[in-house]
């Protein structure tokens, strides 16, 4: 497993960079995905979607369809996209420590 | 390892750099090349270890050693000498090529790449190479003389290069005159390096997650349920009409399987939200599983033992449940597995009825065994006895071609029945086919089957999907064509991505989702969109109408 140091914090990531397990998410995680994003500033709205999607994923053990996403943050897609450049999915749920989806997605 | 980031070329980089040319050194000498973006990343040993399958370890593509166990050759041999006593195919395949070439130009991932060894008769030749250097009398004897090679590690990596460079689609097969499957080939080629730890991450995470949760999405039965109910209120805020379902409900008469993405990633979500609408209408006595919740089959681009390993679900939970019989949804490698090999997997459905419309009386003979039957024959019967009130204006801003999934239409020959629900659902005159070379058992594939929706793995997967999207701009160019539709999920999932990238102006949708939005209900509230909220024709321009007049009123 590849790993990434960051702030003096080691997370342990698979090969699409995405955190191994959601219990090593911390504020330096959030950091470094920011960075790697080129996010330049994380404001109200980008924590409500991380928020959301990991109160989705520890009550559901996957990420939320990104309707539903849309419809409880109350953004629609293109605000997702401009939160997120890489997208809810590459994104949002890389940020907030989610893993990534699989199958045919 | 650090990775290397995947930068994807652009059309104009790609297209010139094609050559179809022989090149100088001979096949054997060359080695494959493996670059960021042609390449699937190795699966995470934790997914082996979920599903009990061989030497969970890391490793790298682009590495020197990638840590094969110290008996790989003789697990390769053995298992090479075991799958030709058990699949006379096999052997056949082996011998009776007579290198021809009628399958070379036949690839979408040949014609995509230009690389001589995507030609499927040299495809099959590394791996009959192995067989005739240990198989047959001439090979041991004469090696290279009598188109032999050792079995060595690089053989193995030239495997992995290839045979996920195969999306198994038999395109190829139709225009051999002995009808080799390369398919077949690839399939067991998988198979023999997945006996030696060499899975791909991407078709192995999905398999787990299905062999663990229910579904390749990793959809807990909570989440499943969630985002079904989900659509269920999406159906009425559009439509008026709520369509709930019933989970793992005992004494319904039929089971539903629809392949997971369709209630996770869109488009596909309309597409369930289709199939909803249409059951509601009918008042079909349905129900779905959260432990059958997934109609594809990530385990068969694998081994045949993982493909019957998860197929098994849909019989077990069919006879717990009791149903009757059984409705399949969109999906593409379902149907190949139900068509050939799901009765002699897991069957014979003894415990199954023979599948009769409830609402039309027609016997589905053709599922006479397997008792399951697929959605567009289920709808077409339907509208066929006019059992549905369509209004197919509904769909008026979609004008439509149709890309045959290459399991459903070369896997089994389901063409009529799409195009026959299209014909009905959409105003006449939406309807055009692409060019008769790309379609129906020509189809060409959309270059991300069997397992290949990787990130990593781009620039092929665009390469590959050229020719479908070469056809796709041809009616997009001539006849104004701005949607591709489709019955499989993968489809569904990987065509938005290759038609972004050469055909930016059509979008893809299911044929279900178009049922959904041409269904009349008595009880419905006026539609004024489509079911992806996209405004009716007439509907936008009307309201427009009204704001320039009320904006011309306060003026004056």
């Amino acid at each position: 497993m590849a790993t990434v140091e960051f702030k003096g914090k080691t997370f342990t990531v698979d090969e699409d960079g995405f955190l191994e397990n959601l219990d090593q998410w911390s504020q330096e995680w959030v950091d470094y995905v920011k960075d790697s994003e080129g996010i330049s500033q994380l404001t109200e709205e980008h924590w409500k979607v991380i928020q959301m999607l990991q109160d989705y994923y520890k009550k559901n053990g996957i990420a939320p369809m990104v309707r539903i996403l849309s419809k409880v943050t109350g953004f629609k897609l293109k605000h997702i996209y401009e939160l997120f450049p890489s997208g809810p999915g590459k994104g949002a749920c890389k940020m907030a420590g989610l893993a990534k989806p699989t199958g045919c997605v | 390892m650090a990775k290397a980031k995947v930068t994807v070329p652009t059309p104009a980089e790609i297209l010139p750099g094609i050559s179809y040319k022989t090149p100088e050194k001979g096949w054997m000498d060359v080695k494959p090349d493996f670059r960021p973006g042609t390449y699937c990343n190795p699966a995470n040993p934790k997914w082996l270890e979920w599903i009990g399958y061989p030497y969970p370890r890391a490793w790298h593509v682009t590495d020197e050693d990638w840590h094969l166990p110290s008996d790989w050759k003789e697990t390769i041999l053995q298992g090479m000498e075991d799958r030709l006593s058990r699949f006379r195919s096999l052997k056949l395949f082996f011998d009776i090529c007579v290198r021809c070439g009628a399958c070379a130009d036949k690839c979408h991932f040949f014609l995509g790449t230009g690389d001589p060894k995507n030609m499927p008769v040299l495809r099959a030749e590394l791996m009959r190479s192995v067989y005739k250097r240990y198989f047959k009398p001439a090979g041991r004897l004469l090696g290279q003389l009598a188109g032999a090679r050792d079995l060595t590690e690089d053989v193995i990596k030239e495997w992995f290069f290839y045979l996920y460079q195969c999306t198994e689609c038999r395109r190829c097969s139709l225009f051999c005159p002995y009808g080799i499957d390369m398919a077949e080939m690839t399939i067991l080629g998988r198979e023999l390096l997945s006996s030696i730890g060499i899975n791909i991450e991407w078709t192995l995470a999905s398999v787990a997650q299905c062999y663990d949760k229910g579904s390749h999405i990793g959809a807990t039965p909570q989440a499943m349920k969630d985002m079904i109910d989900f659509f269920a209120e999406e159906n009425e805020r559009v439509t008026g009409i709520y369509t709930p379902i019933t989970y793992n409900r005992k004494g319904a008469e039929i089971l539903f399987v629809a392949p997971s993405g369709d209630y996770f990633a869109d488009p596909g979500t309309y597409t369930f939200m289709g199939y909803m609408l249409l059951f509601t209408y009918l008042g079909l006595d349905y129900t779905i599983s959260t432990y059958a919740g997934e109609g594809g089959n990530f385990g068969f681009f694998m081994s045949h033992e993982m493909g019957k390993r998860l197929n098994a679900k849909i019989y077990a939970e069919a006879k717990r449940l009791g149903v009757k019989w059984i409705i399949g949804g969109e999906c593409g490698h379902m149907w190949r597995i139900l068509n050939q090999y799901m009765d002699t997997w897991n069957g014979p459905a003894d415990f199954l009825e023979m599948p009769v419309s409830p609402i039309t009386g027609t016997k589905f003979e053709n599922a006479a065994t397997t008792r399951m039957v697929h959605i567009s024959e289920f709808t077409a019967d339907l509208i066929k006895h006019g059992k549905l009130k369509l209004d197919p204006m509904r769909n008026a801003h979609i004008k439509l071609t149709f890309h045959d999934s290459c399991n459903t239409s070369r896997g089994m020959g389901i063409f009529e029945e799409p195009r026959y629900i299209i014909k009905n659902v959409l105003p006449e005159g939406h309807f055009v086919d692409m060019p008769p070379n790309t379609i129906r058992e020509k189809t060409f594939c959309c270059g991300s089957g069997s397992g290949f929706n990787a990130d990593e793995y781009l620039e092929t997967r665009l390469r590959g999907g050229l020719p479908r999207a070469n056809a796709v701009r041809y009616v997009h160019e001539k006849y104004g064509v701005n949607h591709l539709g489709c019955i499989c999920a993968i489809d569904r999932a990987v065509l938005p991505t290759l038609l972004g990238y050469w055909v930016p102006e059509v979008e893809v949708t299911g044929i279900s989702e178009l049922v959904g939005n041409a269904l009349v209900f008595d009880e419905e509230i006026e539609r004024t969109t489509d079911l992806r909220d996209r405004d009716l024709v007439g509907v936008g321009e009307a309201e427009e109408g009204v704001e320039a007049a009320e904006a011309a009123e306060e003026e004056e």
